[in-house]
């Protein structure tokens, strides 16, 4: 009998022929990442008093969430993580202005291929999915055993089979897909199951957009998901790796698989505008024309989700030559340094400043509510991130709407949500 | 783990369902690393009264997806270290379920006892057999019974202390 793809990295990380889902194995883990919460996961490891990290080279630490450190406090938790690298002689810590977001670091390195069992203590660590592997967030505590032991128990997740074929309408994309898919499962609607999304549109997506799926895949509690393994990733990985990575039956689910339930998605047909997750939860989500005309103060183009150079290209594409409305801030935060070089020499960072954003150093920025962009009492954000809830980026009084970069930008124009197609007018197609 | 794993305590609060751990503990405490001291930012922005309505051993009862969102285990340290004996709740977010039984603090699985108990009722929670008590009337409400991974763990105080006695100095 088949194997879905969760099941057969596994199987093989665990040692066993097959797994079925429910059952315990206990897995040997090819990466382990975390962000400035290494410091807590430090914490653990110290107590536990094993003397030494169970492999350096494993272990990837990238500060991100608040970057340049915004306190003192967090300074001193900076300089805690950074000694600890010394210390241990973990070989790969990107720290302030050599990397980024911690999942888009990890990707655009190479850090990550398919069929490895990657951990991180961020729950979007599903993000990696894109890139074919069993990857999902665990806690810090967990991590310092991770840290410890170099494995860790995992239930094995039945399946959830997400087929997708049509063609997306102009200025709908990756992001309304996933939002539609979130809406129609609820918050709790993968919880615990691994996510395969596979079907023609989806091979048709760049890499970029298969981690918005991947990545947002964790707000209906996914556990790992999954984009297909093809030829579109290969090149991917070989211009990150400088390496061919071969293709290999393990990569993929099997054909006779057993899944828990498939869905089948006509984007054409089903997602035929732009969507809108509404304060204050991921699942409320609105088609565009529903919730257009909802004036905002801030909108936030960014983030693991969003802040991609596909992203800040739809972005700039929409301001271009127009100016952000003057109730409206626009910020826009390049998930990485790389992207914002590209950015730049791209000549988006210069599209989007002349329109009247600002430019936010890589990172997290406001998307964690700690600092650059906090919403004030009453205030309203639009933002291409990936959580509205209370509280996520300042008052527990603001309110937050997710949605795509191109949505966020023709937003900002206009001072309150809009399709592009109401700031660009009738020529563009 | 021998034996049996029962607990006692009062329903302190009553949350719904989708409780996010931003909800339980606000992105901007993250810097606190001091797990004790992450109890005084519990429910901080949506519910600051029931911090100080906690006494010891006191439970937390809520609806389906309890703790989704982020991986922050200050969410699960805040609650425990508050005081918290247990949760209660009809399902819980899969990062907090193992944040829970990693920090020591249980997370019991009934959706039965998640829809009848309002606050204030005195519970018994037996871990090991999976039953849930209304000790005023004596109703029963199943839960889903202990794994003896998750035993084993609780039964340790966390994964820390479990760890410590197999690879500390
Ligand atoms: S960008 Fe937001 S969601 Fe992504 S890792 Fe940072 S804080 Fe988390």
């Amino acid at each position: 009998m088949g194997m879905t793809l969760a099941e057969k990295i596994l199987a093989r990380a665990s040692g066993r022929e097959t797994v079925r889902p429910d059952e315990i194995v206990v897995a040997a883990v090819d990466l382990a990442m975390s962000h400035e919460n290494a410091d807590l996961v430090r914490k653990s490891f110290l107590e536990i008093g094993a003397p030494r990290v169970w492999d350096p080279e494993r272990i990837v630490i990238i500060l991100d969430h608040r970057v340049p450190a915004e306190s003192e406090r967090t300074a001193a938790t900076h300089k805690a993580i950074r000694e600890f690298v010394q210390a241990q002689g973990i070989r790969h810590f990107y720290d302030v202005g050599r990397g980024g977001i911690c999942h888009q670091v990890l990707a655009e390195n190479g850090h990550v291929l398919p069929g490895m069992v990657v951990v991180g203590t961020d729950s979007h660590t599903t993000t990696h999915g894109a890139l074919g592997a069993f990857a999902t967030g665990i806690g810090a505590t967990e991590m310092a055993g991770v840290w410890t032991e170099g494995r860790l128990w995992f239930k094995v997740p039945s399946t959830l089979r997400i087929l997708v074929r049509g063609e997306f309408a102009p200025w709908v994309c990756a992001k309304d897909l996933i939002l539609h898919i979130i809406g129609r499962l609820g918050a709790d609607g993968a919880d615990y199951r691994a996510v395969e999304f596979d079907g023609p549109t989806i091979r048709a997506m760049t890499v970029a957009s298969r981690m918005v799926l991947a990545n947002l895949s964790m707000e209906m509690g996914a556990k790992v998901a999954f984009t297909p393994v093809d030829e579109t990733l290969l090149e991917y990985l070989e211009s990150r790796t400088g390496r061919t990575i071969p293709d290999s039956p393990d990569f993929s689910p099997d054909p006779d698989a057993r899944y828990e339930k498939v869905l089948e998605i006509d984007v054409a047909r089903d997602v035929p505008e732009p969507q809108v997750a509404c304060p204050h939860s991921v699942d409320n989500v609105r088609p565009l024309s529903e919730v257009r005309g909802t004036p905002v103060h801030q909108a936030v183009v960014g983030s693991c989700t969003n802040g991609r150079l596909e992203d800040l290209a739809a972005a700039a594409e929409v301001v271009r030559g127009q100016r952000v409305h003057p109730r409206t801030r626009l910020l826009v935060i390049p998930a990485s340094q790389r992207i914002l070089l590209e950015a730049i020499r791209l000549g988006y960072i210069q599209t989007l400043i002349e329109a009247g954003a600002m430019i936010n150093p890589p990172g997290c920025g406001p998307c964690v509510g700690v600092h650059q962009g906090i919403l004030a009492a009453g205030e309203t954000c639009i933002s291409s991130t990936n959580r509205n809830f209370v509280g996520r980026m300042g008052s527990k009084d603001s309110f937050v709407y997710l949605a795509s970069p191109a949505v966020v930008a023709a937003s900002a124009i206009a001072g309150e949500i809009a399709h592009p197609e109401d700031v660009l007018g009738e020529e563009v197609a | 783990m021998t034996g049996e794993f029962k607990l006692r305590g009062r329903v302190a609060a009553r949350l719904g369902d989708n409780i996010d751990t931003d909800v339980i503990y606000p992105g901007r405490f993250l810097n606190i690393t001091d797990r004790e001291k992450t109890a005084e930012h519990l429910f901080e922005l949506a519910y600051p009264e029931i911090r100080s309505r906690i006494r010891p051993g006191d439970f937390l009862v809520a609806g389906k997806n309890f703790g989704c969102g982020s991986s922050r285990e200050q969410a699960t340290a805040a609650i425990k270290y508050a005081g918290v004996g247990a949760v209660i709740a009809a399902s819980f977010a899969r990062i907090f379920f193992r944040n829970s039984i990693n920090l020591g603090l249980p997370a019991v699985v009934s959706p039965e006892a998640a829809a009848a108990l309002q606050e204030g009722d005195e519970v018994e929670v037996d871990l090991t057999g999976g039953v849930i008590t209304r000790l005023a009337t004596g109703e029963k409400f199943t839960a889903a019974p202990l794994d003896p991974r998750a035993a084993e763990l609780l039964a340790a105080g966390g994964l820390v202390p479990f760890l410590k006695r197999k690879y500390g100095g």
